[in-house]
Protein backbone atom coordinates (compact mmCIF):
# COMPACT_ATOMS: atom_id res chain seq x y z
CA UNK A 1 0.00 0.00 0.00
CA UNK A 2 3.01 2.65 0.85
CA UNK A 3 3.61 2.72 -3.19
CA UNK A 4 0.32 4.92 -3.37
CA UNK A 5 1.05 7.10 -0.10
CA UNK A 6 4.77 7.87 -0.63
CA UNK A 7 4.24 10.91 1.58
CA UNK A 8 1.99 8.53 3.89
CA UNK A 9 -0.92 9.14 5.52
CA UNK A 10 -0.30 10.98 8.25
CA UNK A 11 -0.86 14.57 7.19
CA UNK A 12 -3.90 13.56 4.53
CA UNK A 13 -5.90 12.13 7.48
CA UNK A 14 -5.20 14.93 9.37
CA UNK A 15 -5.59 18.01 7.17
CA UNK A 16 -8.71 16.23 6.18
CA UNK A 17 -9.59 15.68 9.67
CA UNK A 18 -9.12 19.67 10.36
CA UNK A 19 -11.15 20.75 7.10
CA UNK A 20 -13.96 18.46 7.98
CA UNK A 21 -14.10 19.88 11.35
CA UNK A 22 -14.02 23.21 9.92
CA UNK A 23 -17.01 22.91 7.88
CA UNK A 24 -18.95 20.92 10.94
CA UNK A 25 -18.23 23.71 13.08
CA UNK A 26 -19.53 26.26 10.78
CA UNK A 27 -22.75 24.44 10.55
CA UNK A 28 -23.26 23.79 14.04
CA UNK A 29 -22.31 27.11 15.38
CA UNK A 30 -24.09 29.03 12.72
CA UNK A 31 -26.00 27.16 10.10
CA UNK A 32 -24.04 28.18 7.47
CA UNK A 33 -23.09 26.12 4.70
CA UNK A 34 -19.12 26.18 4.17
CA UNK A 35 -18.20 25.50 0.33
CA UNK A 36 -15.48 27.99 -1.08
CA UNK A 37 -16.60 28.72 -4.47
CA UNK A 38 -19.26 31.23 -4.37
CA UNK A 39 -17.17 34.02 -2.44
CA UNK A 40 -15.80 34.50 -6.38
CA UNK A 41 -19.56 35.42 -7.12
CA UNK A 42 -20.79 36.67 -4.27
CA UNK A 43 -18.05 39.19 -4.13
CA UNK A 44 -18.78 40.63 -7.77
CA UNK A 45 -22.06 42.38 -5.69
CA UNK A 46 -19.59 44.51 -4.42
CA UNK A 47 -18.65 46.10 -8.04
CA UNK A 48 -21.47 44.97 -10.39
CA UNK A 49 -24.59 45.90 -10.83
CA UNK A 50 -25.90 42.94 -12.67
CA UNK A 51 -28.49 41.24 -12.40
CA UNK A 52 -27.50 37.76 -10.77
CA UNK A 53 -24.50 39.49 -8.84
CA UNK A 54 -27.26 41.54 -7.23
CA UNK A 55 -29.28 38.55 -6.30
CA UNK A 56 -30.39 38.13 -1.63
CA UNK A 57 -28.40 35.35 -1.72
CA UNK A 58 -25.38 36.38 -2.93
CA UNK A 59 -25.94 40.28 -1.52
CA UNK A 60 -26.52 38.92 1.73
CA UNK A 61 -23.56 36.29 2.03
CA UNK A 62 -21.27 38.60 1.04
CA UNK A 63 -19.42 39.76 4.40
CA UNK A 64 -19.15 36.09 6.02
CA UNK A 65 -18.06 34.66 3.03
CA UNK A 66 -14.85 37.11 2.34
CA UNK A 67 -14.25 36.51 6.19
CA UNK A 68 -13.94 32.97 5.73
CA UNK A 69 -12.03 33.48 2.94
CA UNK A 70 -9.39 35.99 4.96
CA UNK A 71 -9.55 32.79 7.47
CA UNK A 72 -8.74 30.42 5.11
CA UNK A 73 -5.57 32.47 4.47
CA UNK A 74 -4.87 33.30 7.82
CA UNK A 75 -4.96 29.01 8.71
CA UNK A 76 -2.23 28.91 5.89
CA UNK A 77 -0.25 31.29 8.08
CA UNK A 78 -0.58 29.61 10.57
CA UNK A 79 0.63 26.87 9.34
CA UNK A 80 3.90 28.49 7.43
CA UNK A 81 4.51 29.73 11.08
CA UNK A 82 4.33 25.73 12.23
CA UNK A 83 6.36 24.38 9.14
CA UNK A 84 8.64 27.65 8.61
CA UNK A 85 8.65 26.40 4.93
CA UNK A 86 6.80 28.62 2.14
CA UNK A 87 6.25 26.40 -0.74
CA UNK A 88 6.23 28.26 -4.21
CA UNK A 89 4.63 25.95 -7.14
CA UNK A 90 6.51 25.89 -10.41
CA UNK A 91 2.90 24.86 -12.41
CA UNK A 92 3.22 27.40 -15.35
CA UNK A 93 1.33 30.81 -14.81
CA UNK A 94 -0.72 30.23 -18.12
CA UNK A 95 -1.68 26.92 -16.75
CA UNK A 96 -2.84 28.20 -13.39
CA UNK A 97 -4.46 31.36 -15.08
CA UNK A 98 -6.31 29.08 -17.78
CA UNK A 99 -6.92 26.40 -14.93
CA UNK A 100 -8.68 29.45 -12.89
CA UNK A 101 -11.00 30.87 -15.31
CA UNK A 102 -12.58 27.08 -16.23
CA UNK A 103 -12.77 26.25 -12.65
CA UNK A 104 -14.27 29.86 -11.67
CA UNK A 105 -16.93 29.23 -14.84
CA UNK A 106 -17.19 25.51 -14.53
CA UNK A 107 -17.70 25.65 -10.16
CA UNK A 108 -20.33 28.66 -10.92
CA UNK A 109 -22.33 27.10 -13.38
CA UNK A 110 -22.40 23.75 -11.33
CA UNK A 111 -22.89 25.66 -7.63
CA UNK A 112 -19.72 23.86 -6.03
CA UNK A 113 -16.60 23.20 -6.31
CA UNK A 114 -14.46 20.14 -4.58
CA UNK A 115 -15.54 21.81 -0.99
CA UNK A 116 -19.26 22.88 -1.75
CA UNK A 117 -19.81 19.14 -4.41
CA UNK A 118 -17.12 17.15 -2.57
CA UNK A 119 -17.76 17.80 0.84
CA UNK A 120 -20.95 19.77 1.86
CA UNK A 121 -23.34 18.11 -1.11
CA UNK A 122 -21.88 14.53 -0.10
CA UNK A 123 -22.50 14.95 3.20
CA UNK A 124 -26.13 16.53 2.68
CA UNK A 125 -26.70 13.17 0.63
CA UNK A 126 -27.49 15.22 -2.58
CA UNK A 127 -27.11 13.15 -5.46
CA UNK A 128 -26.36 15.67 -8.06
CA UNK A 129 -23.58 16.27 -6.46
CA UNK A 130 -22.25 12.81 -6.28
CA UNK A 131 -22.47 12.54 -10.01
CA UNK A 132 -20.81 16.46 -10.22
CA UNK A 133 -17.73 14.71 -8.26
CA UNK A 134 -17.46 11.44 -10.41
CA UNK A 135 -17.52 14.23 -13.51
CA UNK A 136 -15.33 16.57 -11.84
CA UNK A 137 -12.48 13.97 -10.81
CA UNK A 138 -12.63 11.92 -13.74
CA UNK A 139 -12.43 14.65 -16.03
CA UNK A 140 -9.77 16.26 -14.07
CA UNK A 141 -7.76 12.68 -14.41
CA UNK A 142 -8.20 12.90 -18.07
CA UNK A 143 -7.07 16.10 -18.66
CA UNK A 144 -4.09 15.10 -15.76
CA UNK A 145 -3.21 12.05 -18.01
CA UNK A 146 -3.92 13.67 -21.16
CA UNK A 147 -1.59 16.25 -20.56
CA UNK A 148 1.41 14.09 -18.72
CA UNK A 149 1.39 12.10 -22.22
CA UNK A 150 1.84 15.51 -24.35
CA UNK A 151 4.64 16.17 -21.98
CA UNK A 152 2.84 19.78 -21.39
CA UNK A 153 4.50 21.00 -18.31
CA UNK B 1 -24.60 38.97 10.65
CA UNK B 2 -23.82 38.76 14.47
CA UNK B 3 -19.94 39.87 15.44
CA UNK B 4 -19.33 36.30 17.26
CA UNK B 5 -20.87 34.50 14.22
CA UNK B 6 -18.76 36.55 12.09
CA UNK B 7 -15.65 35.57 14.61
CA UNK B 8 -17.41 31.96 14.15
CA UNK B 9 -16.62 32.24 10.63
CA UNK B 10 -13.24 33.04 10.64
CA UNK B 11 -11.87 30.79 13.48
CA UNK B 12 -13.28 28.05 10.98
CA UNK B 13 -12.03 29.34 8.07
CA UNK B 14 -8.87 29.70 9.59
CA UNK B 15 -8.78 25.64 10.81
CA UNK B 16 -9.75 25.01 7.22
CA UNK B 17 -7.05 27.07 5.76
CA UNK B 18 -5.06 25.18 8.41
CA UNK B 19 -6.43 21.42 7.41
CA UNK B 20 -5.68 22.79 3.55
CA UNK B 21 -2.18 23.34 3.86
CA UNK B 22 -1.40 20.34 6.28
CA UNK B 23 -3.01 17.98 3.66
CA UNK B 24 -0.67 19.57 0.43
CA UNK B 25 -3.91 20.78 -0.84
CA UNK B 26 -2.15 23.77 -1.50
CA UNK B 27 0.69 22.34 -3.49
CA UNK B 28 -0.95 21.97 -6.73
CA UNK B 29 1.69 19.36 -7.86
CA UNK B 30 0.54 16.81 -5.08
CA UNK B 31 -2.51 17.41 -6.65
CA UNK B 32 -1.60 16.60 -10.18
CA UNK B 33 0.32 13.23 -8.58
CA UNK B 34 -2.99 12.42 -6.97
CA UNK B 35 -4.90 12.76 -10.85
CA UNK B 36 -2.09 10.67 -12.20
CA UNK B 37 -2.43 7.75 -9.16
CA UNK B 38 0.98 8.31 -8.14
CA UNK B 39 -0.08 9.42 -4.54
CA UNK B 40 -3.81 8.50 -3.59
CA UNK B 41 -3.12 11.22 -0.39
CA UNK B 42 -6.51 13.26 -1.57
CA UNK B 43 -8.38 10.39 -1.08
CA UNK B 44 -8.00 10.32 2.56
CA UNK B 45 -8.13 13.87 2.83
CA UNK B 46 -11.61 13.89 0.47
CA UNK B 47 -12.65 10.73 2.83
CA UNK B 48 -12.03 11.87 5.92
CA UNK B 49 -13.54 15.79 5.13
CA UNK B 50 -16.55 13.92 4.04
CA UNK B 51 -17.21 11.30 7.32
CA UNK B 52 -16.83 14.09 9.34
CA UNK B 53 -19.04 16.58 8.20
CA UNK B 54 -21.58 13.63 6.95
CA UNK B 55 -21.79 13.11 11.32
CA UNK B 56 -22.55 16.95 11.58
CA UNK B 57 -24.75 18.00 9.22
CA UNK B 58 -27.33 14.54 9.71
CA UNK B 59 -26.67 14.11 13.71
CA UNK B 60 -26.31 18.02 14.49
CA UNK B 61 -30.17 19.22 14.03
CA UNK B 62 -30.87 15.54 15.91
CA UNK B 63 -28.82 17.09 18.78
CA UNK B 64 -29.29 20.79 18.17
CA UNK B 65 -32.77 22.26 17.33
CA UNK B 66 -31.09 25.28 16.33
CA UNK B 67 -27.25 26.20 15.79
CA UNK B 68 -25.77 27.70 18.75
CA UNK B 69 -25.30 31.33 17.66
CA UNK B 70 -27.96 31.73 14.98
CA UNK B 71 -31.49 30.37 14.55
CA UNK B 72 -31.79 27.81 11.49
CA UNK B 73 -29.79 25.78 9.78
CA UNK B 74 -28.97 26.13 6.12
CA UNK B 75 -29.57 23.60 3.54
CA UNK B 76 -26.94 23.01 0.53
CA UNK B 77 -28.74 24.06 -2.66
CA UNK B 78 -27.81 21.63 -5.90
CA UNK B 79 -30.12 20.61 -8.49
CA UNK B 80 -29.95 17.80 -10.68
CA UNK B 81 -29.98 19.54 -13.89
CA UNK B 82 -27.63 20.17 -16.93
CA UNK B 83 -25.76 23.23 -15.31
CA UNK B 84 -24.40 21.29 -12.24
CA UNK B 85 -23.43 18.38 -14.46
CA UNK B 86 -22.29 20.91 -17.44
CA UNK B 87 -20.52 23.12 -14.65
CA UNK B 88 -18.75 20.08 -12.88
CA UNK B 89 -17.34 18.70 -16.36
CA UNK B 90 -16.00 21.90 -16.85
CA UNK B 91 -14.58 22.88 -13.41
CA UNK B 92 -12.31 19.69 -13.66
CA UNK B 93 -11.13 20.13 -17.03
CA UNK B 94 -9.79 23.41 -15.21
CA UNK B 95 -8.57 21.30 -12.25
CA UNK B 96 -6.90 19.18 -13.71
CA UNK B 97 -4.60 21.88 -16.11
CA UNK B 98 -3.68 24.04 -12.84
CA UNK B 99 -3.85 21.25 -9.74
CA UNK B 100 -5.60 23.42 -7.35
CA UNK B 101 -9.22 23.96 -6.23
CA UNK B 102 -10.98 27.68 -5.53
CA UNK B 103 -10.32 26.44 -1.50
CA UNK B 104 -6.94 25.76 -1.67
CA UNK B 105 -6.11 28.67 -4.19
CA UNK B 106 -7.39 31.01 -1.31
CA UNK B 107 -5.33 29.42 1.34
CA UNK B 108 -2.53 28.35 -0.69
CA UNK B 109 -1.56 32.51 -0.47
CA UNK B 110 -1.00 32.11 3.17
CA UNK B 111 1.99 29.53 3.26
CA UNK B 112 3.58 32.00 0.29
CA UNK B 113 2.64 30.50 -2.76
CA UNK B 114 2.02 33.52 -4.95
CA UNK B 115 2.00 32.10 -8.40
CA UNK B 116 -1.83 31.36 -7.32
CA UNK B 117 -2.98 34.56 -7.54
CA UNK B 118 -2.68 33.82 -11.20
CA UNK B 119 -5.59 30.78 -10.15
CA UNK B 120 -7.36 32.81 -8.12
CA UNK B 121 -7.38 36.22 -10.86
CA UNK B 122 -8.50 33.06 -13.31
CA UNK B 123 -11.23 32.32 -10.52
CA UNK B 124 -12.44 35.14 -10.37
CA UNK B 125 -13.05 36.09 -14.42
CA UNK B 126 -14.57 33.03 -14.88
CA UNK B 127 -17.23 33.73 -11.83
CA UNK B 128 -17.52 36.78 -13.62
CA UNK B 129 -18.57 35.32 -17.16
CA UNK B 130 -20.53 33.15 -15.70
CA UNK B 131 -22.53 35.76 -13.79
CA UNK B 132 -22.74 38.16 -16.28
CA UNK B 133 -23.50 36.28 -19.45
CA UNK B 134 -24.57 32.73 -18.38
CA UNK B 135 -26.43 33.16 -15.36
CA UNK B 136 -30.13 31.97 -15.24
CA UNK B 137 -32.18 35.18 -15.73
Amino acid sequence: MTEFFPQGYASYVIGGLLIGSAISLLYLLTGLIGGMSTVFTSTWSYFSQAPYFSEVRFRSSRVWRLVYALGLILGGLVYLSMSRETFVTEISPWRLLLGGVLMGFGARLSNGCTAGHGICGLASLRVSSLLAVIIFLATAIAVAHLMQSLGIH
Amino acid sequence: MKKSSLLAVLVCGVLFGLGLSLASMVKPEVVIDFLLFRDLGLLLVLGTAVLVTLLAYQLGPKILKKPVLESRYGNYVSALDIRTLLGAGIFGLGWGICGVCPGPAIAGLGVGNWPLLYTLAGIAAGAYIQGKWVAPR
